[in-house]
């Protein structure tokens, strides 16, 4: 595939492996004096770059679930972050009376997910193909949830507590910066880096790839897939597609549950958090294009990195960088990056 | 979302019937209520009304007489959410008060729109930019809290002399309130002889600190935290993931009870932490307690913080101004509020944390508390007092020409200076 690639854009290889050698120096080398005075230390950098990455992982659990919903159902679930949102919470109340971190992520994920199920059942089956009576029901639905939550949760800012082998920085040993003392002794600092950052990266990096194989490799993939394609042929085939449906939303809106134990973990779950993590999926859906998983998995990793190197280099414009960059993709390729036309 | 113009005609003849009876002296009181009851701000606006309504259940809920009817608006902490709310508030509903706001740049919004409102008397909440009263203040404004760089009074002293921090850094929130905050403490701890070596600025609302936390000078005494609500609770929690001990300052809503009760362990970060306010959650003072116990005593456990945050106090005292003033006049708002007015302007208001006068420019001259975080008996975290200083004032103690010469507040503004 590889191969293949390099042989249809000879330049686009060039400038790719130019762009990969950049940064693999930018991350090994020791920075040379110049380098510090031009863009800063390397220690802000290197933050930077993985908190961007980290940051697009949970991105990318978010909106990986909506642009699935998307691509199967043509229906732009307006109540996802509300999913998000309540994910925290349900995860916050179990690592809190249960005391075990890890149950909150199965928990979170079984119901949300049921309630995805019901939402399904008795709400978006009855218009089907109507898409702007679904997106705003969607919207009322989401509106009446911050609601509840509002009541039930009160406006307090819930902070789930990793367990101690989670919290605390871990050395990466990647070297930031050498400096020699007056008496000859050479001092090295190492960059250490939140382990929960690092684990919740690896887990996204995990549930992407599944997702990837269950879509590719099996059966169900299969149908989802054919689904995505021409629903209307598939369910002329014979396929349950309705059932289809029902698993589909159900598992993205158990993602969104699950991401909303992650986002309360490493951030905090608070009201308003909604609508932060829709607009953020939305952006990400967009730049990624619309009901592609490898696109979400892109376009968080794209604005995961644009907000953090936006905070830490212009921060007064940190805001306007991610729009600008959905604004770019709108203009210059409107079906998103890896979107089809 | 926008009005359309239909709504909006509608509105302004609705506004025009309700002006009519809003100066009659009989018939309940309709007072609008601003607070920041979404977004990153909600802990603070729903404490903020919590203190409103303790006053108003000391009073029974009469104000001169006049049954008290409240019409509560949300705001999110942006200036035009705030007018929006206001709008309602006085042109649909047609209130002959309105408390609030709660935040920064609200403040400067309501003051700008209380000169089109000039039958409405406004008072503030616990809005905090030095801007809403210093320029260009409004005739019908009033506020009884002190502003943002009242509040640090007596923190730079403090840091370089008893605690011994010569460089240190400051991170905030990018807006009206936390310039004033950082102002404040600029302007005492240079003049003390200490020396800010950077100041970094983050949008408010930010969740993802990692690469500011990461950006954080090691090479300073101490770092100032000028944030609040869930930024606040954002940062702590990550600065302790990424394995952060540098000494902290805190910035006043940053050490506050809608912080130090905020759920998880994060917040013990701040134990030990200095920093300055209008208030000291555990001072022994016989007024203040009694506040602490009517604020307990309004709200069951589970809906309330321990004791009052000083959003809640900052209400509390907006309030109880409206209600003693109503009283002197019997209720009476007639002759555009003039009498009302009159007694608000010359008020002496015996608050829980101090006594507050108004100047000038109807901005709260009043008592700073410079404090501690500390651990409480019963496990929870609250402020002990540590210093105190009487009788702040907007100009903090500079001649006036001098402090105009100093500049409005702004991310660069003051620099470091021994003499103002």
């Amino acid at each position: 595939m590889i191969r293949r690639f390099a042989e249809r854009h000879p330049w686009w290889s060039a400038i790719l492996g130019l762009a990969v050698l950049i940064l693999l120096y930018l991350i090994f080398a020791i920075w040379p004096e110049w380098l510090v005075e031009a863009i800063g230390r390397k220690k802000i950098f290197l933050n930077a770059l993985f908190n961007g990455i980290t940051l697009g992982g949970l991105y990318f659990l978010v909106a990986s679930g909506f642009t699935l919903i998307f691509g199967l159902m043509r229906n732009v679930n307006l109540a996802h972050g509300s999913l998000y949102l309540m994910g925290g919470y349900i995860g916050f109340f179990v690592a809190d009376w249960t005391g075990l971190w890890l149950l909150a992520f199965p928990v979170a994920f079984l119901l949300v997910a049921m309630f995805g199920v019901i939402l399904q059942l008795v709400v978006f089956r009855r218009m089907e193909g109507e898409d702007l009576r679904q997106t705003l029901v969607t919207i009322g639905i989401s509106i009446v949830l911050a609601d509840l939550m509002l009541w039930f949760f009160g406006g307090d800012f819930f902070n789930i507590t990793p367990p101690g082998w989670l919290s605390g920085p871990m050395e990466t040993g990647i070297i930031t910066s050498q400096r020699v003392r007056s008496s000859g002794e050479v001092v090295t600092s190492t960059l250490t880096y939140p382990m929960v950052r690092i684990v919740i990266f690896l887990a996204s990096v995990v549930i992407g790839i599944a997702m990837w194989l269950l879509l590719n490799r099996t059966r169900v993939g299969m149908l989802i897939r054919a689904g995505v394609d021409d629903r209307d042929m598939l369910s002329a085939t014979g396929a349950r597609i309705q059932l289809v449906f029902v698993g589909v939303f159900a598992f993205g809106a158990g993602l969104a549950g699950l991401a909303g134990v992650v986002g309360g973990t490493f951030q905090s779950i608070a009201p308003g958090e909604d609508i932060r993590f829709l607009l953020a999926s939305l952006v990400v859906v967009i730049v990624g294009g619309m009901g592609s998983i490898p696109g979400a998995a892109l376009g968080a990793l794209i604005i995961g990195l644009a907000e953090q190197f936006g905070s830490v280099y212009f921060p007064t414009y940190a805001v306007v960088l991610t729009f600008l960059i959905m604004v770019l993709v709108l203009a210059f390729r409107p079906q998103g990056l890896l979107g089809r036309a | 979302m926008k009005k359309n113009l239909i709504g909006a005609s509608a509105l302004a003849i609705l506004a025009g019937s309700q002006m009519g009876w809003a100066g009659a002296h009989e018939g309940p009181l309709k007072v609008g209520v601003l607070a920041t009851l979404e977004g990153t701000y909600t802990a603070l606006g729903e404490d903020g009304v919590r203190g409103l309504r303790t006053a108003l259940a000391q009073a029974d809920n009469m104000a001169g007489g006049r049954e008290v009817e409240l019409v509560i608006q949300s705001t999110d902490t942006t200036p035009d959410s705030a007018v929006r709310g206001a709008r309602k508030l006085v042109e649909q509903d047609g209130v002959s008060i309105v408390i609030g706001p709660l935040s920064g740049s609200e403040g400067i919004a309501i003051r700008d729109y209380a000169k089109t409102q000039p039958d409405v008397t406004f008072i503030n909440g616990i809005s905090g930019a030095q801007e809403t009263t210093y320029v260009d203040p409004a005739p019908n404004f009033f506020r009884f809290n002190m502003d943002g760089a009242q509040w640090s009074a007596g923190l730079g002293d403090y840091i370089f002399n008893e605690k011994g921090y010569e460089t240190i850094a400051t991170v905030g929130e990018d807006y009206s309130f936390v310039y004033t905050q950082v102002f404040g403490l600029v302007t005492e701890f240079c003049a003390a002889g200490g020396e800010v070596t950077e100041r970094l600025w983050v949008p408010l609302g930010t969740k993802d600190f990692g690469s500011i936390i990461a950006a954080l000078p090691d090479d300073v005494d101490a770092i100032y935290l000028g944030l609040g609500g869930g930024d606040a609770v954002n940062f702590l929690n990550q600065y302790q993931q990424a394995g952060g001990d540098a000494n902290l300052i805190g910035g006043t809503i940053m050490v506050d009870g809608t912080v130090l009760n905020s759920k998880g362990s994060a917040k013990d970060a701040l134990i030990g932490v200095p920093s300055a306010g209008p208030q000291a959650d555990t001072w022994d003072d016989p007024d203040w307690q009694a506040y602490v116990k009517a604020y307990q005593d309004t709200f069951p456990p589970e809906e309330r913080f321990p004791s009052p945050s000083l959003l809640a106090t900052g209400y509390y005292n907006a309030t109880s101004a409206m209600l003693q003033c109503m009283d002197s006049v019997s209720g009476d708002l007639s002759d555009g509020q003039a009498a009302f007015r009159d007694c608000l302007t010359g008020l002496e208001l015996d608050a829980p944390n101090g006594n507050i006068t108004l100047d000038e420019n109807r901005q709260a001259v009043g008592t700073n508390f410079v404090s501690e975080v500390v651990e409480l008996p019963d496990g929870t975290l609250g402020t002990q007092l540590v210093a105190m200083k009487e009788g702040v004032n907007q100009t903090l103690g500079i001649d006036a020409e001098a402090f105009a010469a100093i500049g409005l507040p702004s991310r660069e503004t003051p620099e470091c200076k021994t003499s103002y």
